[in-house]
Order: C-alpha cells, then sequence, then structure tokens
C-alpha cells in the first residue's frame, strides 16, 4: 500500500511517498542510491544487506518500509562522523579485515550493534553476534581481531546505539 | 582501481577493428613516459602481427603499459582485475620498488579494455607469478630512462645521482634535484621493456617484502566501493529473466498476462530470453514471480549419490600425466598393496556477490560493467551477442565481490547486452542467490582410484593413479617412488554432454583439492598399515629439498611428535603443491564420539612461495584458503536430482562460519632469491586431506569421500 513513510538516514529525515511493503535494501539502493548496503541472499540468510534500526542490526532484504516507520537507520556510508572513520571502520582497515569487501559494510554494522551492547566482548559473544554473516573469502580471523581492536580504541564503554 | 577517474578521457579518434599503431596509441594519453611490456606468450592473433577482425583495437604487440605522467604519478594499465586478492596492492609495490616512487603515487588502471591491453583473465595464481617480472623489469626501464632525463637535466653523470620518491637528487648536494613531474613535462618517450636493466636486488628492496595494508581498503570500510551492481545510469532498468526449474527443463507454455499488468513493467521475449525490465529491481522481482510458465523436466535422475559411478561409465581413456620405473616390477616387490577409491561431489563457488552486469548499448556501442574475472572474453562475448566489433564493446571492471573461479563465463553480462539493445536503455543484470547456484559452474564431481604397494622395509614399491574429471592439476606426486604411473580421465570441464547435469568449471586451485585429498589420504593409509608416523612416511619418501623444508618446518612449528596413526591425538599432516608454490599443513581435530561431529581446533600451514611481494597480502591469502578450505573439508556438497539443484542458498548450502574457526597460524619460507610463485590459491589444497587424516588420527575413521560429514566418520566408527 502506498503511503508516507519517514525515517531518520544517516541522521537526515527522509520522507518517500512509496509501497509501505517494499523491502528496505531496494529502497536504500535504489531510490536513495545508497550502494554500500549490499543484496547476497535475499532471505536474511548472509547479512550482506545489515543495516541499523535503532542501533539494532537488521537484515534490510527482510525489512519493509513499514517497519522502520519513524524509526532511524544507518548505513555503512553514515558511520563516520565529519569525515572520521568510526573506530571499526579504522580497525577493519588496519586489521586487514576484508578481501573483496562485499561483505565488509553488513559486517561492521553486525559488530556496531554487539559493541553497543557488549563493550567488551568475549570471544564467544564476537562469534555469536557475526555468525549469520558469511564471508567467502576467509576473513573471519581478522575480522574478530579488528572488533577486538575497536572494542578496545572506544573504551570498553557503552556509547550510543 | 581508478576506473572512474578516466571515464572523462576523450576518445573521439573512435576505434578502428584493427591494431591502432603505437604512435595513433599514444595520442590518446598526452605527455609522459610510456613503457611497454609483454607479459608470458601473446595470444596467436598478436604473434602473428595481424589483427585479428573484430579484436579489441590496442596495440597487439605488448599487454601491459605503465606511464609516468606529467603530473608525476605512475600508472599501470592491466588487463587483470582485483577480486579481493589483493594484486591491486602487490602489483602497485612492486612497480614503485623498481622505480623508486612512494607507493601512494602509483595507480593501478585494470580490466578497461578501452585503456589497458588484451589479458586472458585473472586466474590461476598467475598475475604476480608472471606478471611480476615483466611489470619490475618496465619499472626498471623506466626508471633508468629518467635518470638518463634527470642527469641531462642536472649536467651531472648520472653515478653521482641518486633517487627517492620520485625525486633524482645529487649525491653530494641533495638540493641539486630534479622530479619525476618536472622531466616528464612536455616529453612523449615510448620504449619497450628490453629487459636489460637490471633488477634490484632483495637486500636493496625497501618496498617488496615489506607488509602492505591493501590499497582498497578505505573504499571498501566506507561503502563507496562500486561493484557491478552499484552502477546505476540515467534511464537504467532492473532486469528479472525467467528461470527454469531444472537444467532439464524444456518450457511447454508460457502466460505473461499477469506480469503485463504491472504498472511501468516492460516484458521482453526474445528466443530464449523471456525478461521484466523495470526502474526498481524489487518490482521486477514482483512481475516476473506473475509469469506462468509450464515445464516438461526429464530428469536422468543423477544425483550426489549416483554421480560417481555414472563418472566411472562415461570416463574416456586415461591421459598419461607422468611415468617411470616399470609398474608391473613395482608389484612384484611389494608386501601389502592398498587400492581405494575416493570421492569428491560438486562444489559452489558461492562469492558473496552474485553474478552481475550494467550494459547500455548506444547505437553500434556498448559499455558494460560486468562481474567479471574475464573482461577481454566479455568483451569478445557481448559484441558477438549485439554483431558489433569488438573495439566498439567497452569493458569497465568494478570491484569483483569474490570470484573463485566462478566468475569466468560471463553468462549475465550477454543477458544484459541483449536486453539493454532490446530495450534501448541501460539495463541491469543482477542474478538472485538462487541463481546464483542455479548457473554457477560448479567444481566437479571427481573419482580419484589409486592402486599402491609398500615393500616389507615400509618403503612404497609402486604408485597406480587415475583421476576422473577432476582434471591433471596437482595429479602428480612428488615423492620418491621407483615405479609409478599418473593418468587422467577426462578434464574438470568442457567435458562431453552427458557427462555432468550442469555446468562445471574452475574452482579456487581446480582438480588440485581432489587431487591432493586423495594423494595425501593414501599416504596416510599406507603409513598407518606401516605403523609408521605419516610425517616420517613422508619424509622418507621425499628428496625434493623445498618440500622436505615445508614439511619438516610445520612439525617444528606444531610441535608435531612422532606416532603412528591413529594415535588418539586428533592430529593430521598433508602436503601439496600448487601453482610453484609447496605448501605443508597440519590440523588438529576433536571429534565426537557419539555423532561423529568434528571439531577443527588447530591448522597451521606452512608455505615456500618464492619471493614474497607482500608479506601481509601473502598471509591474508593463506589464512583465507584454509578457512575457505573448512567448507570443502567439513560440509559443501551439492545436492541435486539430474538438472535440478536442491541447494539454492546458505540455509542448505553451508559455507564456513565464524564458530568453525580453528586457530590459525601461517608460516611463509624467507626465499627472497627465487622467483616469486602462486598465492592465491595453494594453500587451500590441503584442507580436504589434512582433515581426513586428523579425524583418522583421532578415531580411527578413515573417510574416502569429501566432505568429511559427521555421518560418514560415524558409518567408519562403527
Amino acid at each position: 500500500m502506498e503511503e508516507l513513510i519517514q525515517f531518520t538516514l544517516n541522521g537526515k529525515p527522509v520522507q518517500l511517498r512509496q509501497d509501505s511493503d517494499r523491502m528496505l535494501l531496494w529502497v536504500l539502493r535504489t531510490d536513495l542510491k545508497l550502494t554500500g548496503t549490499k543484496y547476497g541472499c535475499g532471505e536474511s540468510l548472509c547479512g550482506a544487506c545489515t543495516v541499523l534500526v535503532d542501533g539494532e542490526a537488521v537484515q534490510s532484504c527482510q525489512t519493509t518500509l513499514k517497519e522502520v516507520q519513524n524509526k532511524s537507520i544507518v548505513t555503512i556510508e553514515g558511520l563516520a562522523q565529519n569525515g572520521e572513520l568510526h573506530p571499526l571502520q579504522k580497525a577493519f582497515m588496519n586489521n586487514d579485515a576484508l578481501q573483496c569487501g562485499y561483505c565488509t559494510p553488513g559486517m561492521i554494522l553486525t559488530a556496531h550493534a554487539l559493541l553497543a551492547e557488549h563493550p567488551n566482548p568475549t570471544e564467544q559473544q564476537i562469534i555469536d553476534a557475526m555468525e549469520d554473516n558469511l564471508c567467502r573469502c576467509g576473513a573471519h580471523k581478522r575480522i574478530i581481531e579488528a572488533i577486538r581492536m575497536a572494542a578496545k580504541e572506544m573504551g570498553g564503554q557503552k556509547h550510543e546505539k | 582501481m581508478k576506473n572512474d577517474d578516466h571515464l572523462d578521457f576523450d576518445f573521439t579518434e573512435g576505434f578502428i577493428d584493427s591494431p591502432l599503431s603505437r604512435r595513433k596509441f599514444l595520442k590518446i594519453f598526452g605527455g609522459g613516459i610510456f613503457i611497454f611490456m609483454t607479459v608470458g606468450e601473446m595470444p596467436a592473433w598478436a604473434q602473428e602481427g595481424s589483427g585479428r577482425p573484430s579484436r579489441p583495437a590496442l596495440p597487439t604487440d605488448f599487454n601491459a603499459f605503465l606511464r609516468i605522467g606529467e603530473d608525476g604519478r605512475v600508472a599501470c594499465y592491466t588487463g587483470k582485475i582485483e577480486m579481493g586478492q589483493g594484486v591491486v596492492t602487490s602489483l602497485a609495490q612492486m612497480l614503485a620498488e623498481e622505480l623508486d616512487v612512494a607507493l601512494e603515487s602509483v595507480d593501478m588502471v585494470m580490466g578497461d579494455t578501452d585503456l589497458c591491453p588484451w589479458d586472458m583473465g585473472t586466474f590461476g595464481s598467475m598475475s604476480t607469478r608472471f606478471f611480476g617480472p615483466p611489470l619490475r623489469a618496465a619499472g626498471a626501464e623506466a626508471r633508468q630512462v629518467l635518470l638518463e632525463l634527470g642527469a641531462e637535466h642536472l649536467k651531472l653523470p648520472a653515478d653521482r645521482l641518486a633517487i627517492e620518491n620520485g625525486v633524482i637528487y645529487e649525491r653530494a648536494n641533495r638540493n641539486n634535484s630534479v622530479s619525476y613531474a618536472q622531466l616528464t613535462q612536455g616529453k612523449k618517450i615510448a620504449r619497450h621493456a628490453s629487459g636489460k636493466v637490471p633488477l634490484k636486488s632483495p637486500d636493496q628492496f625497501k618496498i617488496i617484502g615489506k607488509p602492505v595494508f591493501r590499497r582498497d581498503a578505505y573504499a571498501k570500510v566506507t561503502g563507496q566501493a562500486k561493484y557491478a551492481a552499484d552502477i546505476q545510469l540515467p534511464g537504467m532498468l532492473y532486469a528479472r529473466i525467467l528461470r527454469p526449474p531444472s537444467h532439464d527443463a524444456k518450457r511447454i507454455s508460457l502466460d505473461l498476462a499477469a506480469a503485463k499488468q504491472i504498472a511501468g513493467v516492460q516484458v521482453i521475449e526474445d528466443g530464449d530470453l523471456i525478461a521484466v525490465l523495470h526502474p526498481y529491481p524489487d518490482v521486477a522481482e514482483k512481475a516476473i514471480s506473475l509469469i506462468k510458465a509450464l515445464y516438461d523436466t526429464p530428469t536422468s535422475g543423477l544425483n550426489e549419490e549416483t554421480i560417481f559411478a555414472h563418472l566411472l561409465k562415461v570416463a574416456p581413456e586415461g591421459e598419461s600425466v607422468g611415468e617411470n620405473g616399470n609398474l608391473d616390477q613395482g608389484v612384484q616387490q611389494a608386501a601389502t598393496t592398498f587400492e581405494q577409491t575416493y570421492l569428491d561431489g560438486y562444489k559452489a563457488h558461492a562469492p558473496m556477490e552474485p553474478h552481475s552486469a550494467v550494459v547500455s548499448v548506444e547505437g553500434d556501442k556498448a559499455t558494460v560493467w560486468p562481474s567479471s574475472q574475464t573482461p577481454f572474453r566479455a568483451q569478445t562475448e557481448v559484441a558477438k551477442a549485439l554483431g558489433i566489433p569488438a573495439g566498439n564493446v567497452r569493458i569497465i571492471s568494478p570491484f569483483l565481490g569474490g570470484g573463485f573461479g566462478g566468475k569466468s563465463a560471463n553468462r549475465q553480462v550477454v543477458e544484459a547486452a541483449r536486453l539493454s539493445k532490446l530495450a534501448g536503455k541501460p539495463v541491469q543484470v543482477a542474478w538472485s542467490r538462487q541463481e546464483e547456484f542455479f548457473y554457477d559452474t560448479f567444481r566437479p564431481a571427481a573419482v580419484v582410484k589409486i592402486d599402491s604397494g609398500i615393500d616389507p622395509n615400509g618403503r612404497i614399491a609402486f604408485w597406480d593413479y587415475h583421476v576422473y574429471f577432476a582434471g591433471e592439476r596437482g595429479s602428480l606426486h612428488f615423492y620418491d617412488i621407483p615405479n609409478s604411473r599418473t593418468a587422467a580421465h577426462g578434464s574438470g570441464w568442457g567435458s562431453e554432454p552427458g557427462t555432468h547435469p550442469f555446468a562445471t568449471g574452475a574452482w579456487r586451485a581446480p582438480a588440485n583439492n581432489t587431487n591432493t585429498f586423495a594423494r595425501e589420504s593414501q599416504m596416510d593409509i599406507m603409513a598407518a598399515k606401516a605403523g609408521i608416523d605419516p610425517v616420517a612416511f613422508r619424509l622418507n619418501h621425499l628428496s625434493d629439498e623445498k618440500m622436505r623444508r615445508v614439511l619438516q618446518t610445520a612439525a617444528e612449528k606444531f610441535g608435531w611428535k612422532p606416532a603412528a596413526a591413529p594415535s588418539k591425538r586428533g592430529y593430521g599432516v598433508a602436503c601439496g603443491m600448487d601453482a610453484g608454490t609447496y605448501v605443508a599443513t597440519m590440523a588438529e581435530v576433536a571429534v565426537d564420539p557419539d555423532s561423529g561431529k568434528i571439531t577443527v581446533k588447530r591448522v597451521l600451514c606452512v608455505q615456500d612461495m618464492g619471493l614474497v611481494i607482500n608479506p601481509q597480502g601473502a598471509t591474508i591469502q593463506m589464512e583465507g584458503c584454509i578457512t575457505m578450505g573448512l567448507g570443502y573439508a567439513l560440509a559443501e556438497d551439492l545436492r541435486f536430482t539430474g538438472g535440478t539443484i536442491h541447494d539454492l542458498n546458505f540455509d542448505s548450502y553451508e559455507i564456513p562460519r565464524f564458530s568453525w574457526l580453528p586457530r590459525i597460524e601461517t608460516v611463509i619460507i624467507d626465499a627472497p632469491n627465487e622467483a616469486p610463485q602462486g598465492g592465491g590459491e595453494p594453500a587451500i589444497v590441503t584442507m580436504g586431506a589434512v582433515i581426513a587424516n586428523a579425524v583418522f588420527d583421532a578415531v580411527g575413521a578413515r573417510v574416502l569421500q569429501l566432505p568429511v560429514t559427521a555421518q560418514r566418520v560415524k558409518e567408519k566408527m562403527g
């Protein structure tokens, strides 16, 4: 059903008159031209399309516009603040925690939600949080190291979701 | 890759079908110093010196070149592509080293068919191995030219000059200097690399051999990196294509009425190609689901269990890969013989980025952004599909979201090209995950039969090796065996129709995963029977110094204590050789006695790959190989009935996850004076065998089929 959808996207208000059953992934990529959020499986099985909705990591391929009405969305493009990369982005770079890079936005945003919940995550907490994010290049080891480094960098403090 | 930076080039000269003369070619680029190079063998049409019709228009007597521009920046133009393996970094390192410029001032322009000379594609761990040496030579040659110009400019003999960061200066007076940028101003110098300028020796290296972080990481952590499906052109339509339920299916009816009802949907029917186009991909997706089509689906009934008997039945005669000694004599000398059959099912590439392409056809020209390991092949295919000369097709290679051998066929590129022509608009074809699994060129199912024997002293007396349909890469053993024969029956792909139920193709280290699994399992079976430690058994049959060294290094770093298997420790070992690189891998596993479930606790891999350009990049490739290899070792096995594929997404086709991760250790042997060898594939080849051998060591269960699943372990445990 077409309706007026409003949400905050990377800190800025967005209004769309759209079919509210459309999936957020395609609206982000097509209507809003934010292609950092990737399609990987279409069934919430791989995590490539992960974005933050009110701080929670959700799979945008299975999230309708209706579900994000009046919510706050952060995509990979919105993580850096005033040109300053987020500690997770820096840590992924400094640990070479990526190869082809296709799963990277989803990995970083899933880790972001984890650190909001557990500022000092244990190895098991990292694995549990990241388990459904798939990477075919095999960067897993370095992704775990990057998340640890970012947690340390962020001082192990609770941060804003 | 800075393709976007070069989109504004003015190609008003137009490209003609026959190759451009070098003079004309140079016109495209303005000033600078150009060094042309020839890497490996040129394609036959180029060697003949005749521009084959419909070939790309670039000059054909070289296949890569570098340019030092008037701004002092260095650009390397190559048809290779970056797909995560890191050549965008390692190739730039080599160039920066020989040229004495900062790594940051080197741009890699890759996979653009208008700017880069012809290249066969990126696979086989060849970019660094074969491209590296001529690239370094070209860099050295360019440095020489600049040094001569600098000497002239400063009016000093070259031996009183030094170069650092693109600045030539007088050794005795550093302020007396001139930069590469100044020297190239208003000049146009072109040379073909002669190979006569000496390369730097390892003790002079400042950039080669030093760990360097990925150069494309910033773009990838900020979401700025553009993959093919991220390309959006004005007026572009997203296509969904009607797919059959099976590779065997024949369509018997078609009803497009409901799809046509959706506002804004354009339905295209062109022979076998039925597609819907819409400005939104999700609306196109909805429209395609409304098409009613009925199919007749006869099926061979072959499945992942029965495929092996079928393959043996249709296998052609073997072709000899290698022979030595006398097999009959060897059999006579054997006290114990071992006849085993090893099985390996189909594996999907499953890159995280599905196949995609954007094509814009305008008149008799086409511009293409594909996810492809073979941009020049895509160029030819698009030209053929559109009936235009290849020179009219420009392929621009965006970032590639994983390839592993699976992005060489370009089916989606041709689909997008046909649809763009028919729609008269730019079209994007981006496969769903289901299409990705359906149209994958799978790693072929294969069988290996080995008959071998040991003499009373525990020495291998003979080795008779037959591989069916994996291919011959990695089939030849490297052990000291007096009598042996190795034969390959059929290759990994391009087999006769009726061999495989669907397409097969190269999969990271093609054939070698299957071959190494079989060979190294057989070695362990013989060692166990002889009551000899599997590392000692291998060393007893190894005179190849490099292989001895990687194996001994692995044993030392792993803390391997000799014991005959099964020792109950869950230790495994496997050796392998791929793309010129030597690998020894050790693993520790735990096996649940009730379920047979395997936990891989530790994997250590030692590799001798000659000169290492970027140790950081090489290490990451090894880690990637080990992690990806866990998938085919433990879980990946495509399920199908005839041409119907049952595993179409990640819910049933399992690939490695974070919880699978063992402790991973990697060691690279320091060999700076040896030629660089392959790095993207070798470490994966040992993963099947090392897990199978470790499982045997843990619980005495010998699984002869990949993947080594809990169920198969349980069956063998009895």
